[in-house]
């Protein structure tokens, strides 16, 4: 039971933490067919500047600036580079933050060098918050929950109770009439591509000292956010954050549970031996398959439905 | 090299002349004895022993031609955009690593020669298994389940150890003692002439397959797939055909791959391997049937020659990658093939100026970036390696203000050259293609 709550609460934590990554992805992707492989990038750069910042002023005002800096490059960059990719069609787009992502981690080896920076939970929230069943629930995981849960807030009232977060709605399912209403769009698409790398960047800084602040962190989570944007649906943010609590959930879930094919079989009468064709399949344990499940998760919901849990377009 | 298999920028001529057989085929005969002669001119007389250097380069390349062209075979002429190429590719190695196993231990007496036949045979049951999920879908959807499966791949190919062998990877021998002309495959350069042979068995038949209803169907489904479908085809049946058959040249690929290296890891299905099959394949451009091949071979150079002298080898592909999808999004192949009614006009000469204006600033600026890339990644991963930045015997220092002060000139007093050349440049092609236009491309 206790392993259940525990393990509960932490996939939570990496399932909101994948939805503030997510959401950003989801909007540009929907709005603008951007698949954007930079976005991890942001993330991983939203830790890097929080770690620089925070070393001079402190954790506290690098919560705000690093975030505000990834959302500053997010507008030049689309501003400046996407827009005039974007006549050549998406598949260019694409290929054009494939390159950004290339040189986004060069330069962050560059400026930070190859290995791990010390990149630390600030003093205040390093301790215990309270104890269940005997292991701690670290108060920083709280904080990363609650700036989560704030940020998701934010985002719902700024896309439902605003003028310009109706007209983004809008734009998530019909881009070319809202263009057509005379919405200056372009503008719109900058708002949007800096308000996802600003999310991006919030989920690096809060979530690079609760991993590790690493050049190959973008490498290890991007594929993982484009399983839950792709998952959740195009055009829908519910998708996109039912798919990230079910990504967090399944992937922590995955590492206590200790079982394998060859236990169930066991339980129905049929044991298995090395000799047993497919034996190294069958008797592979849960927690090392675990990385392979959000794909194997992936492949299937495409198959069953192509536009994704909850999406309302066409991939 | 002028085979247009896509809508490029300039519409095939309906007027062209007519030319039959090997004569209209000399572009790649001509590449093929390139191929043939140049390990010989790069021999050590005096030892008596090739450059290994320049073979292992060459073989290389020579796989990942096929391997590009492979990839072609989906981005360009089905539309189908994969991450996920490398599996393929990397499925086939693994394959023909056991096959030569097997055949070394006595199982059967398969000659070397043929063992890329293996390696296809790989790659295309994989492709069929794979294929036969990921074309239920087209455009993204395809391109996110290609990209789950070469995840998923990648990780299996970490975690069973029967077939994969695990992280430390498969490792085989190639002199199985079996071979069609007596050959031992001691030498890479023997290996280096198998892979010639088979990368223009690959090409031709590449070639060939795009002059089939297949290959057409496959261009019509990617230009207006429901169309195709009202025509009486079914768009998911030429994917997937498509899908099986770029499986068996990419296995061919890998397969020659195993052969070269004798050693096969998880590298080879994994992302970057799939990223440099895009890489290959876009620069090189997508709408030539000879793009790829151009892409290939420069990206290998660059990748063996840069990698030499940098170690930020990733941050030059990036740019050239980026400033390919913004300014030619036809690749090297459509610049190149933009540049043809003005040659049939016989205008080319008069942009012979306008290009030399042009190179002068363009030198300077790239002279510029070179220079600040490598004092920054000298700065900070070079000082950690202990090296020190050194070109022709002159050590620079970057913690000297002068290089910076040097790149900083070339970049921004460059860089506005640069621009104002471009413009120039600019108008001096708008000038030429209008006189190509009202003349009716007649010379």
């Amino acid at each position: 039971m206790e392993v259940v709550l525990v393990s509960l609460l932490n996939g939570l934590v990496y399932g909101m933490l994948l939805f503030m990554l997510a959401s950003g992805l989801t909007l540009i992707f929907s709005m603008m067919g951007v698949l954007n492989f930079a976005h991890a990038s942001m993330y991983m750069l939203g830790a890097y500047f929080a770690y620089s910042v925070s070393r001079l002023i402190g954790f506290w005002p690098a919560l705000v600036i690093a975030p505000l800096l990834c959302g500053a490059l997010g507008a030049v960059i689309e501003m400046y580079a996407l827009r005039r990719v974007h006549k050549n069609g998406h598949i260019a787009e694409l290929l054009f933050t494939v390159g950004l992502a290339f040189i986004i981690e060069k330069a962050v080896q560059m400026a930070w060098g190859l290995l791990p920076v010390p990149y630390r939970v600030p003093p205040v929230l390093d301790r215990a918050l309270f104890h269940i069943y005997g292991s701690n629930f670290h108060a920083y995981r709280a904080f990363m929950l609650l700036v989560s849960v704030a940020m998701f807030v934010a985002i719902w009232l700024l896309l439902t109770r605003t003028r310009i977060g109706l007209v983004i709605q809008a734009a998530l399912t019909h881009p070319e009439m809202v263009s057509a209403l005379g919405h200056n769009v372009p503008r719109v698409f900058t708002i949007v591509f800096a308000g996802g790398s600003l999310l991006a960047g919030l989920a690096g800084v809060i979530g690079g000292n609760y991993l590790v602040t690493e050049p190959s962190m973008a490498a290890t989570m991007g594929p993982i956010v484009f399983v839950v944007v792709v998952f959740g649906g195009l055009g829908s943010l519910a998708g996109c954050f039912i798919a990230s609590l079910i990504m967090g959930l399944v992937q922590t879930f995955a590492v206590v549970v200790d079982v394998s094919f060859a236990d169930l079989l066991a339980r129905l009468g049929i044991t298995v031996t090395s000799s047993t064709p497919l034996a190294e399949v069958l008797t592979i344990p849960l927690p090392r398959v675990g990385a392979l499940l959000p794909y194997l998760m992936l492949i299937l919901v495409l198959l069953v439905k192509p536009r994704g849990l909850m999406g309302t377009r066409d991939t | 090299m002028s085979e247009t298999v896509a809508d490029t920028a300039t519409p095939p001529r309906a007027t062209a002349r007519p030319r039959r057989g090997l004569r209209r085929q000399w572009p790649w005969l001509t590449v093929l004895a390139v191929a043939l002669v140049i390990p010989w001119l790069f021999y050590d007389w005096t030892t008596g022993r090739h450059s290994g250097f320049i073979v292992a380069m060459l073989s290389q390349i020579g796989m990942m031609v096929i391997f590009a062209l492979s990839y072609n075979m989906l981005m360009g002429q089905a539309g189908l955009l994969s991450f996920g190429h490398a599996v393929l590719f990397g499925l086939g190695a693994y394959c023909t690593a056991h096959v030569v196993t097997f055949s070394k231990a006595g199982g059967f007496p398969l000659p070397l020669e043929l063992t890329p036949l293996a390696g296809g045979l790989g790659g295309l049951l994989s492709a069929i298994a794979l294929g036969y999920f990921a074309t239920k879908q087209r455009a993204t959807a395809f391109a996110m389940i290609t990209l789950g499966i070469g995840e998923l791949i990648t990780a299996c190919a970490l975690m069973f150890q029967t077939f994969f062998g695990g992280e430390g990877g498969v490792s085989t021998n190639r002199m199985t003692g079996h071979s069609l002309f007596g050959l031992g495959y001691s030498g890479s350069i023997q290996v280096y002439y198998l892979i010639v042979a088979w990368t223009a068995i690959a090409i031709a038949l590449m070639l060939l397959l795009t002059r089939t209803p297949l290959g057409r169907m496959a261009n019509a489904c990617r230009d207006n797939f429901e169309r195709a479908q009202f025509v009486g085809y079914d768009p998911r049946m030429v994917r997937f055909l498509q899908f099986a058959l770029s499986g068996f040249f990419a296995g061919i690929a890998g397969a020659l791959y195993t052969l070269t290296y004798e050693i096969v890891t998880f590298d080879t299905v994994a992302a970057s391997m799939s990223a440099n099959a895009l890489l290959m394949t876009y620069i090189g451009g997508v709408g030539v049937f000879a793009g790829p091949v151009v892409g290939a071979v420069l990206i290998v150079l660059l990748q063996s020659w840069v990698s030499l002298l940098s170690n930020s080898w990733l941050v030059y592909a990036g740019v050239l990658f980026i400033l390919m999808v913004t300014f030619a999004p036809g690749g090297l192949a459509g610049l190149v093939l933009m540049h043809a009614p003005i040659r049939r006009a016989g205008r080319l000469r008069r942009l012979a100026g306008p290009y030399l204006r042009l190179a002068v600033p363009s030198l300077l600026v790239v002279l510029g970036f070179v220079l600040a890339v490598e004092l920054c990644s000298f700065l900070t991963i070079g000082a950690a390696q202990g090296k020190s930045l050194t070109v022709h015997g002159l050590t620079i220092d970057p913690h000297h203000a002068t290089p910076w002060v040097v790149a900083a000139l070339l970049l921004g007093p460059g860089g506005l050259w640069l621009r104002r050349a471009v413009r120039r440049f600019g108008a001096a092609w708008a000038a030429v293609s209008d006189e190509v236009k009202t003349a009716g491309g007649r010379p």
